[in-house]
């Protein structure tokens, strides 16, 4: 019996030993899968990772829920969009998640948004008569790859700043995604080349960066201004205008109706494609670098496939 | 070297501004002297052209910092990018301080008979003015200024100390009391035009029960949900606490518990209980006991488009009588509101409250409403309410209302 006792005992030792002395890892938040996503290959094991937004829900309208309160105010570093995107959502989980290390201002409150190249900044007088325009810029911006490398360098410099021992650990981690990362937008540069300048229509303004980078010229959108849903008016419109431009392709969000992309596209004998605006926005991105894997393989193929028709 | 040759370019643009500003200089002057001479004109003159020049110097080098990230980031591979332009907005001077601001406006229009009520047939019900700013790092502030035929006055007004250890939430000021889910919800943030009738008998009144005070509320950690702990003093002075004796106070305690259910669908509970100097009866207690539950549903895939929100309050009321007896009264209503398009939603709700001063006379309700959301920002809404009063009155009434805000756009009501 006591050596029984005895033998739990020195189990139980043995197994808060083995426990122990494993260091905490750093608690990361982002908002979005994408922000976790690129966390998650700088921080590898040294992190626990939680992202709030889903991947194929409408950033714009998140719901700020109780368990996000609970994950918030557990976390050792917040990782935010930015540019006003989490801006109906965001404020009031900081404010009831009482942890002051996440506090904007606080070393644990990262805005990806600082350092990255931004789109569609508006200048002048802005109204809502413009619909939901972002005074700071369009928030879409991690859909051009090399923001998310600089995305990625900026969750390195604040992790190595909160656990300057692992530094060197981050600076590996980062430096293998990067190659893998520009390994990767090489083949996607050859594979999007021969599309430089094709004409394309998009839902929502949340493709400005990715279309950028991959030299698409976007002609027109479905919604008439940002955030305003379609109207028959501006669709009817819209249908002219592609006419004209023979622009075939209408890219768009997982979260928005179908119906109206796809009227459109039987209208010009065109195609709608739903993309991942974010990672988890389909299956198949299930990380930063699936996520243009999927895009560009998508898109590419079906500009293949009306070329192909147009020949 | 396609850097290399932009290392070039930037003194050529430097010396491209200097020439132009000392051009400009030269000839201001005599501007400036065409106009009176004056020595101290001039000097300020030269201070505006050098703060223009800087000015200038600054913008130039900045878009010169971005042409060069530019050419960084489009040659691919490049192991360590350095670091992109800070496009940060430039701060505007001292507004950059001010609150956010916003004014949201309430019209509402009343048609059909009802002897009990003095509501008009249209009126300009509220004008809120809110101005919410963070502190400083301890702290954020939030005001609401409501405007009504009644008057001007602070609807709220409250510090909220968010950086303080242990996990704890310390308000203080003039605030919405935390009994229940409708009495937190400002007006644009209600599904119906009207407040239930057991909000009107048992709970605050006409007016949402608000009051000075201090709140305190803590996170219970555990595994299993969302558990928040609330305790909160107020003076006593509402329609339905009131006091002029410092010694008398008023309490609130509340356990609120939330939890998701699936991705798209969660329920929050809450047990909401109130103790103080009733507002009927001068120097007797009050009590309120009060249980909530709400019932969301919002698949995220199609979240702008459907939504469920069933919603169910019920409240006891126990008023301590001279005679040394007390006084009970219950009241509770349940709702269910339906998104069924993107701008579409309707409601119903079912309403039945006894009174304070009396538990066996009581009102009762069903409103059916539809509401229409252009945007986020403006909502008109129709509510058909019939009303069966304890005197034996039937009120068969259309409520009608429009919501409009402008300014910053504020959270989302949850």
């Amino acid at each position: 019996m006591c050596t029984r006792n005895r033998l739990v005992v020195l189990a139980l030792l043995v197994a808060a030993a083995a426990v122990g002395p494993v260091e905490a890892a750093v608690r990361i938040v982002a908002t979005t899968e994408d922000l976790g996503s690129l966390a998650r290959e700088v921080g590898g094991d040294k992190v626990t990772v939680v992202s709030l937004a889903r991947g194929y829900q409408d950033p714009h309208f998140v719901d700020p829920k109780p368990s996000f309160i609970l994950e918030v105010s557990r976390a050792d570093l917040l990782i935010v969009v930015g540019r006003e995107l989490e801006l109906g959502w965001l404020p009031p989980l900081l404010t009831s998640s009482r942890n002051a290390r996440i506090q904007p201002g606080a070393n644990g409150y990262l805005d990806a948004s600082a350092n990255v190249r931004i789109l569609e900044i508006p200048t002048g007088q802005i109204t809502r008569a413009m619909g939901d325009v972002h005074p700071q810029g369009n928030p879409h911006y991690w859909l051009d790859p090399a923001n998310g490398r600089r995305i990625a360098q900026a969750i390195r410099d604040r992790l190595s700043g909160l656990t300057p021992a692992d530094r060197a650990y981050f600076d590996q981690r980062f430096a293998d995604f990067d190659k893998r990362l520009a390994a990767a937008e090489a083949r996607w540069d050859a594979r999007m080349a021969p599309f430089k300048g094709r004409k394309i229509v998009t839902y929502h303004r949340s493709w400005p960066n990715f279309m950028d980078r991959f030299g698409l010229n976007v002609i027109g959108y479905v919604e008439p201004r940002p955030g305003i849903p379609p109207t028959t008016a501006h669709t009817v419109e819209l249908i002219g205008e592609m006419k004209r431009q023979g622009a075939k392709l209408i890219v768009m969000e997982p979260y928005f109706d179908l119906k109206t992309p796809q009227a459109i596209a039987t209208q010009v004998g065109g195609q709608v494609l739903v993309l991942a605006p974010s990672v988890g926005g389909t299956k198949e991105a299930t990380n930063y670098i699936e996520l243009f894997e999927y895009n560009v393989d998508t898109v590419a193929a079906a500009l293949e496939r009306t070329t192909a028709r147009v020949g | 070297m396609r850097t290399r040759d932009c290392a070039t370019c930037r003194p050529l643009f430097l010396h491209v501004i200097v020439i132009v500003v000392t051009a400009s200089l030269l000839v201001t002057p005599r501007i400036v002297s065409g106009q009176d001479g004056d020595p101290q004109a001039l000097r300020q003159e030269l201070d505006q052209l050098r703060t223009e020049f800087e000015t200038l110097r600054e913008e130039y080098e900045a878009r010169l910092a971005a042409l060069e990230a530019r050419l960084v980031a489009l040659r691919p591979g490049q192991a360590e990018p350095p670091q992109a332009p800070p496009q940060a907005v430039p701060a505007g001077g001292g507004q950059v301080f001010n609150p956010d601001m916003s004014v949201i406006a309430n019209v509402e229009g009343a048609a059909g008979r009802n002897e009990l009520t003095d509501q008009p047939s249209l009126s300009l019900s509220e004008v809120e003015t809110a101005l919410q700013a963070v502190v400083d790092p301890y702290a954020r502030a939030d005001f609401f200024l409501s405007a009504t035929p009644e008057g001007l006055e602070v609807e709220e007004g409250y510090i909220t100390f968010t950086t303080l250890p242990a996990g704890v939430l310390v308000k203080a000021g003039k605030m919405r009391e935390q009994f229940g889910k409708v009495n937190t919800l400002h007006t644009h943030a209600l599904p119906w035009t009207d407040l239930p009738l057991v909000s009107q008998n048992l709970v605050g009144g006409e007016e949402a029960l608000a009051d000075a005070g201090v709140s305190v509320s803590k996170l219970i950690p555990n595994g299993f949900m969302f558990l928040d702990a609330l305790g909160e003093v107020y003076r006593g002075d509402s329609d339905t606490f009131s006091t002029s004796s410092r010694s008398r106070l008023q309490y609130i305690g509340r356990l609120r518990g939330y939890r998701d259910l699936t991705e798209g669908t969660n329920v929050d509970l809450g047990v909401s209980y109130a103790n103080g100097p009733s507002a009927e009866i001068s120097d007797f207690t009050k009590q309120l006991v009060g249980i909530d539950a709400t019932f969301r549903y919002r698949p995220l895939r199609r979240a702008i488009y459907r939504q469920f929100v069933g919603r169910t309050e019920l409240v006891w009321s126990r008023q301590d009588l001279p005679a040394g007896t007390s006084q009970g009264a219950f009241g509770f209503f349940s709702s269910g509101d339906y998104q069924f398009a993107r701008r579409w939603f309707a409601g119903v709700r079912g309403d039945r409250s006894g009174r304070v001063l009396d538990g066996t006379l009581h009102d009762s309700g069903v409103s059916l409403a539809l509401t229409f959301r252009p945007s986020e920002f403006s909502l008109f809404r129709g509510q058909y309410r019939h009303t069966r009063y304890a005197e034996g009155v039937t009120a068969n009434e259309v409520l009608f209302q429009l919501n409009f805000s402008i300014g910053a756009h504020g959270a989302h009501p949850f």
